[in-house]
């Protein structure tokens, strides 16, 4: 059993529940990329540890909160936008992050997730986004790219996939940006924005996926430099160019950042308190 | 906040109405709901007053939205609940499962209608009986409460957040569209006079939190710590173990799933309710709840007036269900049972459980429509005489 | 010019040999050693006789998954 992290990982140490290392992902999965940059994250945030609190749902993604040491909970496919939600109206002053797949946030959580960036809920949505159901052996999900091979599309996939910040920015909210596991820097300099966000935020991380690759005659070291160097710069671009498509580069960036927008719990508690509830 | 509930007295009140204000009182403080005939004017009161009490109100996109922002409130502490009919049970179902996986406290409320799908939606039903316990997958218990008039509405209300917190179990209520939407007489006890049990609190504190256990097994309803609380806890739907850790293991799978349903199963004699009348040494046992009741009793009273030595036993709790009445019954001398209820036969299943030496009969009714009087005489007359 | 230089140590029993710190040093001075974890992987160990040119980048740290990866700088 693992009894500590190498020195370079001191900081984030107690933030990991290192009992529980090696982590169940596939060698070369960009989850635990992502688990170095959130816990790096939570550290750097200035918010207590004790007043974070990670929702996540079903698939790979979802195991990502088994292994951070905050309040965390891992409930059903589709629905931790609303049971994070729940927590943040109950106690507005915790910090929620949702860390979820794009299955599980874009296919059968899809209404949540226009909902909450609607409402301008003040949580932060991390969308991980691998291309693929991977957990369950590589199905497609409505992020697959046209074309992509997966096992419910083995001619290649005949649609098209959602373009999730244009999605997460039409339907409300304060802001929108993507990166990849790979650029963690800005991954962290991005999330630190998210949580300050006195609102809706939504980061889709694009990670890659050893089953994608697999179903793709890619080799996985050739998918992570693809990720890692086809991909282009564009803060504030038109959302409508970042779509993701094979022969295109991937659009990364901080692309939206709407001010003096008032989220739901800034509405609901002045209106209680005009009530006389507090 | 005490002056800003329903003060002690006596109202002729609605049994939506009836049943939010027995939630504020009971220290519900987060509503969630989707809109669903006959169970609205809940909401749009709670919508109301939820404000005024300084709790959390929200429509939410969906039924499965609602429940599932009910149940982060439990998992934050605080006391929560959702109100609903049929078809909107039937969507939380998945939902119920994990609030049985995770035990957190919350509080369903099913005001029930014709079904089956959208059926009847304004006219009663008693039709949910089942799916309140049997509706989601895998094994576990849940506590259903079976109210009769808009003043069993408020009291069991009540009951039903001190169940949900004495046990950590989603439980339910289920009433119908008529006690839910008829004004009756509702005596509001003194905020002094009402038992409100609250869960229990962990016996450590936070800063020990490396070694503290959420689901501590050696305890059959492990304490409960909130998020925020600093005791860094992790929970999750899948099966798990004292740590909450996932845990797939063949031991971990029988001490968790054997503890769910313990929990209830080992204290179903405290929990479960009913009533008795018309029950010295009867021949026949007739079996009705909710708001059938009324109706019969008055074909109870008028054959037991032409001699006939018939009871009545009417349950208040659907689950779980006192059976063990049922068999002292049954060896008792009781020659038949006779279930009354307004569905094809879900309370009258339960019942042939229980039951060796006599005869079980079902009295079916349309859903929607509570049986007459006299066509209920009629019918349990020609079971009686036959 | 002076440049840092580095050991990389690696903590075998984490690794799932990804290889992707193999595939990103910009020296090109690891590779995967014939030893094999308790899981069964092979994990990553410096090239004989390439010790010293670690460049202390720290690529291969900053991109391992699964923390298995530590770069000590020598001053």
């Amino acid at each position: 059993m693992v009894k500590s992290l190498p020195p370079s990982f001191k900081d984030i140490e107690p933030l990991i529940r290192i009992e529980r290392l090696p982590t169940i992902w596939c060698p070369g999965c960009g989850l635990g990329l992502l688990l170095k940059t959130f816990t790096k994250a939570i550290l750097k945030s200035g918010i207590p540890v004790d007043n974070h609190v990670v929702v996540s749902g079903i698939g790979c993604t979802g195991r990502i909160a088994g292994y951070i040491r905050v309040d965390s909970y891992h409930v059903t496919h589709g629905r931790a936008i609303p049971f994070a939600v729940g927590i943040k109206l109950s106690k507005p002053w915790l910090n929620v992050t949702v860390i979820s797949g794009d299955g599980d946030i874009a296919s059968i959580g899809g209404n949540h997730l226009i909902h909450v960036a609607r409402r301008n809920h003040d949580i932060t949505v991390i969308v991980v986004n691998n291309y693929v159901y991977g957990m369950t052996g590589g199905q497609s999900s409505p992020t697959t790219p046209h074309g992509s091979h997966t096992m419910t599309s083995p001619y290649g996939n005949i649609e098209e996939p959602f373009n999730i910040p244009y999605l997460a920015y039409s339907a409300g909210a304060s802001f929108v940006a993507r990166w990849t596991v790979f650029h963690d820097i800005q991954l962290l300099n991005a999330i630190l924005e998210a949580f300050k966000t006195p609102g809706f935020a939504l980061i889709e991380v694009i990670s890659p996926c050893t089953i994608y690759a697999h179903r793709n005659n890619i080799d996985m070291l050739e998918l992570i430099r693809f990720l890692r160097t086809r991909v282009r710069i564009r803060h504030g671009v038109d959302l409508r160019d970042v779509g993701i498509e094979h022969g295109k580069e991937i659009i990364l960036g901080n692309f939206v950042k709407r001010a003096n927008k008032q989220s739901f719990e800034e509405r609901y508690y002045s209106l209680v308190k005009k009530v006389g509830g507090r | 906040m005490d002056e800003k509930l329903l003060k002690p007295g006596t109202y002729f009140m609605e049994g939506n109405i009836a049943c939010a204000e027995a939630a504020l009182l009971a220290g519900c403080r987060f509503y969630a709901g989707y809109p669903i005939t006959p169970s609205s004017e809940l909401m749009h009161h709670m919508a109301k007053r939820m404000p005024e009490v300084g709790g959390v109100f929200i429509q939410g996109e969906d039924e499965i939205a609602s429940i599932m922002m009910a149940l982060g409130a439990s998992a934050a502490g605080l006391k929560s609940m959702t109100a609903t009919s049929g078809p909107g049970l039937s969507l939380m179902q998945e939902s119920i499962g994990l609030a049985a996986m995770l035990e957190l406290p919350v509080v369903i409320v099913d005001i029930q209608r014709a079904g089956p799908s959208t059926g009847i939606p304004t006219l009663m039903g008693q039709g949910d009986i089942m799916q309140s316990q049997w509706g989601s997958h895998g094994d576990y218990e849940v506590v259903a409460y079976l109210p009769s008039t808009p003043q069993e509405l408020f009291d069991m209300t009540i009951k039903a957040f001190n169940t949900a917190e004495e046990y950590r179990v989603p439980v339910i209520v289920l009433a119908d569209k008529i006690i839910g939407q008829t004004y009756g007489r509702v005596r509001v006890p003194r905020v002094d006079e009402i038992r409100i049990v609250h869960r229990k609190k962990p016996s450590t504190p936070p800063r020990d939190y490396l070694d503290y256990l959420p689901y501590d097994s050696r305890e059959l309803v492990p304490p409960f710590a909130a998020a925020g609380e600093g005791y860094r806890i992790h929970m999750t739907g899948l099966m798990h173990d004292d740590h909450g850790y996932p845990n797939l293991s063949k031991e971990a799978s029988w001490r968790l799933v054997s503890r769910l349903v313990r929990k209830i199963r080992e204290n179903a004699r405290e929990i479960a309710l009913w009533e008795e009348l018309w029950m010295d040494d009867p021949d026949y046992v007739v079996i009705a709840y909710g708001s059938v009741y009324g109706s019969v009793k008055l074909a109870i009273k008028k054959l037991c007036s032409e001699g006939y030595r018939v009871g009545l036993f009417r349950p208040k709790t659907a689950w779980p269900f006192p059976g063990w009445r049922i068999e002292e019954l049954d060896k008792s001398g009781v020659e038949g049972f006779i279930v009354v209820e307004v569905n094809m036969g879900q309370i009258y299943h339960v019942v042939r459980e229980y039951v060796r030496n006599s005869s079980v009969v079902h009295i079916p009714s349309a859903p929607g429509y509570l049986p007459e009087p006299h066509s209920l005489y009629s019918q349990i007359k020609s079971v009686i005489t036959r | 010019m002076e440049t840092r230089k580095g050991v990389p140590i690696f903590y075998s029993e984490l690794c799932k040999g990804c290889g992707i710190c193999i595939d990103v040093c910009p020296v090109k001075i690891l590779e995967f050693s014939p030893e094999f974890n308790e899981k069964g992987y092979h994990y990553p160990r410096v090239r004989s006789g390439m010790e010293d040119k670690c460049i202390a980048c720290r690529l291969c740290e900053r991109y391992c998954p699964d923390l298995a990866v530590y770069v000590e700088v020598k001053e």
